[in-house]
């Protein structure tokens, strides 16, 4: 049996990223192993610190560099992350100064909106319907 | 103007455009496949808006690194110049 421990962001740099990751979004650092240039950085929500770490990747290749810009010049976030009320966070969040590139738009099933991470990415925060809190 | 609205397609785009000024590709392809079933590749709607764009009906507009999509009205509005709807009388 397969299961995710990690998934990754790929940033353009871990100590912004660390700061953007925590002080805005509210994750919490669960492992920071220093590895020469850069570290083994994972975060995990506060509300399941057991749960799937989320890891700040250096951004070392420069195709990476390229083909993350491509993406957010279309305002295609790669990563996806669950909310339970999206409006509550997007108002929490514009008032600590993040800016969106999509306010909340009802999809269906889900209610998205999609922030920029400052490091190079644009990330989708989903509040599935029907299902968590409220 | 004419040959970028006798599309479906395209009408479908400015549809979704009107709901929302700014909008990145991404969010207007996820509009396109919820509420209209469009499923079209981000090739094909980018073919799609650059014919848009060309009648002045979507206007791209570039903050930081991120490319936003606008529909403007202003050529529909030359139409109701040229050809205003009669003036509504009171019965």
């Amino acid at each position: 049996m397969i299961s995710i421990y990690v998934t990754s962001v790929v940033v353009d740099d871990q100590p912004k990223a660390k700061a953007f990751y925590t002080d805005k979004l509210g994750f919490q650092v669960k492992h920071e192993i220093p590895l020469g240039e850069h570290a083994w950085l994972t975060l995990v929500s506060p509300a399941a610190p057991d749960g799937v770490e989320l890891l700040l990747e250096p951004e070392g290749h420069p195709a990476s560099t390229t083909y993350k810009a491509a993406l957010v010049e279309d305002g295609i976030p790669f990563t996806s992350l669950a909310v339970d009320d999206l409006q509550a966070e997007y108002d929490r969040l514009c008032g600590l100064g993040v800016r969106f590139t999509q306010p909340p738009v009802d999809a269906g099933p889900v209610i998205t909106a999609v922030l920029d991470d400052t490091c190079g990415n644009l990330i989708q925060l989903a509040q599935i319907k029907g299902t968590g809190a409220s | 103007m004419f040959r970028a609205l006798a599309d479906e397609t395209r009408r479908a785009i400015l549809d979704e455009l009107a709901a929302r000024d700014d909008q990145t590709l991404f969010e207007l392809c996820s509009r396109l496949a919820m509420h209209r079933g469009i499923t079209s590749t981000r090739q094909a709607i980018s073919q799609h808006l650059a014919v848009l764009e060309e009648a002045g009906l979507v206007v791209t507009r570039r903050e930081g690194r991120c490319k936003f999509l606008t529909f403007d009205r202003q050529p529909l509005d030359e139409i109701q110049r040229r050809w205003p709807p009669p003036k509504e009388t009171d019965p």
